[in-house]
C-alpha cells in the first residue's frame, strides 16, 4: 500500500477517481437549481460517512453517536449564520424565551472564522473526552456503541430543554447571508456546492492517506485483533481515540456544509434515527472501503429523496428490510459485492481492504 | 416531601427495571443487542389495548375491570411469539456478531413500528387502566402513594421472583445457563442449544411483553412507545453488569434514584446530563459494571 507500483488497475482507479472529481465539479452546468442543492446536501452527508467508515469500517468500532458530531458543527454554523442575520443582537427565539441579552457563549460565534474553528474543535473535544474515558478502561464494542447512543440522547434533550439558548425543538433556522454573500442566490449556491465538493475530495484523500499509512495498518489490526496488537506492544486506547477525534471532525464539518445547504438545523435532524441511518449508509456501500461509504451516503440519500415523500410508509419498511438484508446476507455492502466478484476472477489479488475476519 | 420523591425514584426504577429485565436476558446472557426490544414492549402494549377492546366488545361491563388480569398473561404470550420468530428467522445468524445484531434488530424494530402505524393509526390509543387500580394509598398529608404506581412495583418483584426460579432453580434453567457459559460443553452433554437459545430469546421478549403491559397504566400508548425506554434500558445493563439479575436490579435502582434526585435539583434535561455523566464515571471504576462475572479468558 505504501510503495505502490503503476499497475494499470491503479491508472484505471486514478482515472476514475480524476473522472469522478470533475463530474462532481461539473455538476452544477447539467443540474436545475433545486438538484444541485440536493447533491450538495447528499454531498455533506458522503463526507460523515467517510469519517464514520474510518472507525466502524476500519478500526471496528461502531459510533450510534455520528448525529450528534455532525449536529454540533451544524450548530456552531448556524449560530454565526443567525446572528448574521440578526445582525449581532439576541436572534429572535430568545427573545420569545424571554433573553434579552447575547448570551456570552454566542458572542464570538459572529466571526466566521471562530464559528468554523468551534464547528470542528467542539466535536473533536467531545470524541476525545468520550474516548478517553471509554477506550482507556477498555470499554469496548457494545458498551462503546450504547455509551455513544446514549450521548446521543442526552445532547438532543439538552437541545430541546435549553430553548432559550439553542432554538428548542425548532432549531436554529431564518439565516439571510454568509460573509455579506446572500445564502438564496444561486451563484452563493453554486460556490457553496464547489466548496462542499471540494472538501469531500480533500477528506477522501485524507482518509486514503490515513488508510494507506502505517497508523491505518494498526487501526485494521485493531479491528481483527484488538489483543494480538496489544500484545506486539503497541497501545490501542491512543489509536482508538485518535481515529475517533478525527471522524469527529469530519463529522462536523459536514454538519457545518451542511447547514449551508438546507438553511436548518434542529434536535431532530441529530438525534438518534438520523444517527443511525448513517451507519446504515456506510453498511450499504461497504464498511471498510472509502469509496463504497461515500457512494453509498449519495446512492441512500437519493433513494430517500426520491422515495419517501411518495411512499412514507413504504419507504420506512424497505430501510428496515434493507438493515437486516444488508447485515446478514452482505456485511460488506455494495462494494463488498463488487470486490467478491473480483476476488473470483483474480484469486491471486486479495483484497487488502475487505473485512475479511471481522473481530467483533 | 423527599418520601415522595424516594416513590417516585422507585417507580421508575421498577419500571426501568422491568424494560431492562428482558434485555438482561438477550443481551446479558445471548450477547445479542436486540433493537427491536423497545418494539416488543410495544407489541405487549398494544396487545393490552386488543384485550380492553375485546372485554367492551364482548363481555359485559361489570367484568370490565378484570380485563387486566388477563392482558399480563395475553401480551407476553405474544411478545413471546413474536420473539420466537424473530429468533428463529433473524436472530440465530447472528450470534456472535453483537454490531450486527444491534443493526439488524433495528431494521426489524423500524418495520414493526411501522407495521404498528399501519394497523392501529399513528396517534396515540389510550388504555383505561381498571378502576381497582385507580386512587393511592394515603400515608401522610399530601402524600399519596397512587396504586398504579404500587401495582408496577408489586409486578416488577413478581416477575423478578419468577425469573429467578425459572433461571436458578429450574431444570430448563440450568441447561440455559450452562449452554450460556459454554456452549460446545453444553452441547456434548446432550443439551439442544437451537432450542435453548430459542427460549431465552422468546422469554426475554415475552417479558418486555409484560413491561409494555405494564406501561399502558402510565399513559397512553403509540407505535414509537419503545424508543422512549430502549436506550435508558440498555444503560441499565451496562450499569448493571451482564449474566446476573441483582447487578439489573442495582442497576435500574442507581439510574432511577439518580434520574429523580437529578431531575428534583436541576431540571429535567440537565438531569439526564448529570445521570450519564455519573454512569461514566461510575465505568472509570468497574468498567464492567456493578456486578461483573468472573473470567479469565480474554474478550
Amino acid at each position: 500500500m505504501l510503495q505502490q507500483k503503476w499497475t494499470p488497475q491503479r491508472i484505471w482507479l486514478l482515472v476514475g477517481y480524476a473522472a469522478a472529481a470533475a463530474a462532481l465539479f461539473s455538476a452544477p452546468m447539467f443540474a436545475s437549481d433545486f438538484r444541485l442543492n440536493l447533491l450538495a446536501k447528499f454531498l455533506a452527508f458522503a463526507i460523515v460517512a467517510l469519517g464514520l467508515d474510518l472507525i466502524w469500517g476500519y478500526t471496528g468500532i461502531l459510533s450510534l453517536g455520528h448525529g450528534i458530531f455532525f449536529g454540533l458543527g451544524a450548530y456552531a454554523m448556524a449560530m454565526y449564520l443567525k446572528l448574521e442575520a440578526s445582525g449581532g443582537m439576541p436572534p429572535d427565539f430568545m427573545g420569545w424565551s424571554g433573553l434579552k441579552e447575547l448570551p456570552y457563549f454566542w458572542k464570538p460565534f459572529e466571526n466566521f472564522g471562530f464559528a468554523v474553528a468551534m464547528g470542528i474543535l467542539i466535536p473533536s473535544v467531545l470524541a476525545l473526552v468520550l474516548g478517553y474515558v471509554t477506550f482507556r478502561n477498555r470499554i469496548k464494542g457494545v458498551y462503546f456503541t450504547i455509551l455513544t447512543q446514549a450521548l446521543v440522547i442526552i445532547t438532543t434533550t439538552l437541545l430541546v430543554g435549553q430553548q432559550a439558548f439553542t432554538g428548542g425543538t425548532n432549531g436554529i433556522t431564518g439565516y439571510s447571508t454568509i460573509l455579506g454573500a446572500s445564502l438564496g442566490s444561486a451563484d452563493t449556491k453554486r460556490v457553496l456546492y464547489w466548496i462542499t465538493a471540494a472538501v469531500l475530495i480533500a477528506v477522501f484523500i485524507l482518509c486514503r492517506y490515513i488508510v494507506g499509512s502505517r497508523f491505518g495498518k494498526v487501526l485494521r489490526a485493531i479491528r481483527d485483533g484488538e489483543n494480538r496488537v496489544r500484545f506486539i506492544g503497541y497501545n490501542p486506547a491512543i489509536y482508538q481515540m485518535v481515529i475517533f477525534t478525527i471522524s469527529a471532525a469530519i463529522a462536523g464539518i459536514a454538519g457545518m456544509l451542511f447547514v449551508l445547504h438546507v438553511g436548518i438545523i434542529s434536535p431532530s435532524m441529530l438525534g438518534i434515527v438520523p444517527s443511525i441511518e448513517m451507519v446504515l449508509w456506510v453498511a450499504i456501500g461497504g464498511r471498510g472501503t472509502l469509496i463504497g461509504a461515500a457512494l453509498g451516503a449519495i446512492a441512500m440519500n437519493w433513494a430517500k429523496s426520491e422515495f419517501s415523500t411518495a411512499y412514507p410508509e413504504g419507504w420506512l419498511f424497505f430501510m428496515g428490510g434493507l438493515f437486516v438484508i444488508v447485515v446478514v446476507f452482505m456485511p460488506k455492502g455494495i462494494a463488498g459485492l463488487i470486490g467478491q466478484i473480483k476476488f473470483r476472477k483474480k484469486r491471486k489479488e486479495e483484497d487488502h481492504e475487505g473485512i475479511r475476519n471481522p473481530a467483533v | 416531601m423527599y418520601l415522595l420523591q424516594l416513590f417516585n425514584g422507585l417507580s421508575i426504577s421498577s419500571i426501568l427495571l422491568l424494560v431492562a429485565l428482558g434485555l438482561a436476558i438477550t443481551f446479558g446472557l445471548m450477547k445479542v443487542i436486540n433493537m427491536a426490544h423497545g418494539e416488543l414492549i410495544m407489541i405487549g402494549a398494544y396487545s393490552t389495548y386488543l384485550t380492553q377492546n375485546i372485554f367492551k366488545a364482548y363481555l359485559p361491563a361489570s367484568m370490565f375491570d378484570w380485563y387486566f388480569v388477563l392482558a399480563i398473561p395475553a401480551s407476553f404470550a405474544i411478545a413471546f411469539v413474536v420473539g420466537l420468530i424473530l429468533e428463529m428467522s433473524l436472530i440465530r445468524f447472528l450470534y456472535g456478531r453483537p454490531l450486527d445484531s444491534l443493526l439488524a434488530t433495528w431494521g426489524v424494530g423500524l418495520v414493526l413500528q411501522q407495521l404498528a402505524r399501519s394497523i392501529f393509526g399513528a396517534p396515540n390509543v389510550a388504555v383505561t387502566s381498571p378502576s381497582w387500580l385507580d386512587g393511592g394509598l394515603m400515608i401522610m398529608d399530601g402524600t399519596l402513594l397512587p396504586y398504579k404506581r404500587l401495582f408496577i412495583i408489586a409486578l416488577v418483584i413478581a416477575c423478578l421472583v419468577a425469573m429467578y426460579f425459572y433461571i436458578y432453580r429450574s431444570h430448563e434453567g440450568r441447561r440455559m445457563r450452562a449452554v450460556m457459559q459454554n456452549r460446545d460443553m453444553a452441547a456434548c452433554l446432550g443439551v439442544s442449544t437451537r432450542r435453548v437459545d430459542a427460549m431465552t430469546f422468546a422469554i426475554g421478549s415475552g417479558i418486555a411483553g409484560i413491561a409494555g403491559c405494564a406501561l399502558t397504566l402510565m399513559g397512553s400508548i403509540g407505535p414509537s412507545l419503545g424508543t422512549y425506554y430502549i436506550v435508558d434500558a440498555f444503560m441499565v445493563v451496562v450499569l448493571g453488569g451482564v449474566g446476573k439479575l441483582v447487578g439489573t436490579v442495582l442497576g435500574a435502582m442507581g439510574i432511577g434514584m439518580f434520574n429523580t434526585l437529578f431531575e428534583y435539583w436541576t431540571n429535567a434535561s440537565l438531569g439526564k446530563v448529570l445521570v450519564f455523566v455519573c454512569i461514566v464515571a461510575f465505568l472509570q471504576w468497574k468498567p464492567m459494571g456493578f456486578v461483573a462475572m468472573r473470567s479469565r479468558s480474554l474478550d
